[in-house]
């Protein structure tokens, strides 16, 4: 699915975070958004999630406008929001709950546990997984939802470095397959360069994209990435730049 | 040293009772003053088919109270969590409830309802419902907005954020406040009964006192102690049945 964000706007009281934000998703395009801490990045997400009201500018999926919750955008936040007292079998079909499918979706699930490595622990409780395998059942509950375009909002932000690089390298791989449009927050420069198409750097509230970077590189390593040090120094510069 | 962490509180118990018993029998303290635990223990057992006839009254009353309480405690609670203004407007008299003695309202519930069970049952729930409702309203208000956004983003509606989200999260805060409400109901029935009834430990306790058979007031008070626990624990079981985490978060430490 194609994304078009045309001149958002959205401000907190008297706070202007995002003014006339502007930018297009292609399809199956992987997109990170860097930016300073309160740039407005999660703000984004949360907007065209559907949980914050922009006050004015457009969304464009396909070139339909939407509004509101579209149940285009599947969104997955850094806290991987599984609920304690449901099995990681019942947390992934959370989606086709609520849409009355659920056991349509329990049989997909199930085909899917061993792709996302949580074979043998559907019927364990969230407070029994690992950190890494917590945040793989969320994604997995992401994946399983109907949208075309997922949101996630800095998804290994909570994990430790180790962890945190067994996923990227995972989430890699497994984007390869899910042809579906990514728009990725995070703060981390080599998560960034490692998996997006495109990255977006935003500037000071409401200053909107600073500079956009493509990243050509199609076979992409853990070396190819410790060699990018000049693009991570460049990313540094960007951001830290006074608006 | 784990094994004597659990063992302390039956330890102090019994410690206590062993005082008591020395006191009584050093001093030679008369039955109608202050029986001996041995005295309490003799009584509860020479009388326990009557106390366990009179019990089942009091544990119907009890159970048909903590019934209506917890209906009427998770309708309120709902619509405390959901409309604030009803909150504003109902918070205030649910607590000017709580500060009227029930030994003042059973009376006039009597002079209302007449001598049969619905007085005794009403002071139950005026005793339980309170509990049941701050604990489950506190606990659909606690919830993490962030599970909230999730359900909406997913399409949810208002009643499946509920079904799906809130109430279940609310179910440990609940069952803390029906564990309340639980150790209330026995003395709730028992004080209705206390002011006027035929049977119930509560009649039992009025006509034992006023015979100054003070171990007969003690084997019934032993009595509603252990139905108080009962109930308590009965509320233990109905967590472990409807929390399948929670037991096994229980088992996995066992």
């Amino acid at each position: 699915m194609r994304l078009d964000v045309n001149n958002l706007n959205f401000s907190y009281a008297d706070k202007t975070v995002l003014r006339d934000l502007s930018f297009r998703a292609e399809d199956g395009e992987f997109i990170s958004i860097l930016g300073p801490s309160g740039c407005g990045k999660s703000t984004l997400l949360n907007v065209l999630a559907g949980i914050l009201q922009p006050q004015g500018g457009q969304v464009l999926i396909d070139g339909k406008e939407i509004r509101g919750v579209s149940g285009q955008f599947a969104y997955m936040p850094q806290n991987d929001l599984l609920f304690p007292w449901k099995t990681i079998l019942d947390n992934v079909c959370l989606y086709g709950e609520i849409h009355h499918r659920k056991d349509e979706m329990k049989a997909e699930a199930k085909a899917q546990m061993a792709r996302f490595g949580l074979e043998g622990c559907e019927n364990k409780y969230p407070g029994e997984l690992s950190g890494g395998m917590r945040q793989r059942a969320a994604f997995l509950r992401t994946t399983l939802c109907d949208a075309g375009i997922f949101l996630l909002d800095e998804p290994f932000g909570a994990l430790d470095v180790i962890t945190r690089g067994d996923m990227q390298d995972w989430l890699r791989e497994l984007c390869s397959n899910l042809k579906r449009t990514i728009l990725l927050v995070t703060h981390d420069t080599d998560e960034a360069i490692y998996l997006s198409d495109r990255i977006l750097i935003l500037g000071e509230p409401g200053e909107g994209i600073r500079q956009e970077i493509r990243i050509q590189e199609g076979n992409r390593t853990r070396e190819w990435l410790y060699e990018q040090g000049g693009l991570r120094a460049r990313i540094h510069r960007i951001i830290k730049q006074n608006g | 040293m784990k094994k004597l962490s659990n063992a302390a509180p039956v330890l102090v118990i019994l410690a206590l009772l062993a005082i008591w018993e020395i006191v009584v029998q050093l001093m030679g303290i008369p039955l109608y003053v202050l029986p001996a635990p041995s005295d309490m223990i003799k009584t509860f057992v020479t009388e326990l088919p009557v106390l366990l006839r009179h019990a089942g009254v009091t544990v119907m009353e009890a159970l048909a109270g903590m019934g209506i309480s917890f209906v009427i405690g998770i309708g309120i609670g709902v619509l405390i969590d959901a409309m604030p203004t009803f909150k504003k407007c109902i918070y205030p008299i649910l607590v000017v409830t709580q500060t009227v003695p029930v030994i003042v309202l059973a009376p006039i519930f009597i002079i209302y309802m007449g001598f049969g069970y619905a007085p005794k049952i009403l002071t139950v729930v005026l005793m339980c419902f309170f509990p049941i409702v701050v604990s489950f309203s506190d606990g659909l208000g606690e919830m993490d907005a962030g599970y909230l956004n999730l359900v909406r983003t997913y399409g949810g509606s208002r009643f499946q954020l509920y079904r799906i989200v809130k109430i279940p999260s609310a179910m440990i805060s609940l069952l803390s406040g029906l564990k309340v409400a639980a150790t209330y109901s026995i003395s709730g029935a028992v004080v209705g009964e206390w002011i006027a009834s035929q049977s119930g430990l509560g009649y039992y306790l009025i006509r034992a006192k006023n015979g100054y058979m003070l171990d007969k007031v003690f084997a019934c008070v032993l009595m509603i102690i252990l139905l108080s626990l009962m109930m308590n624990g009965l509320v233990k079981l109905f967590g472990y049945a409807v929390l399948p985490s929670a037991r096994k978060r229980k088992e996995s430490r066992l």
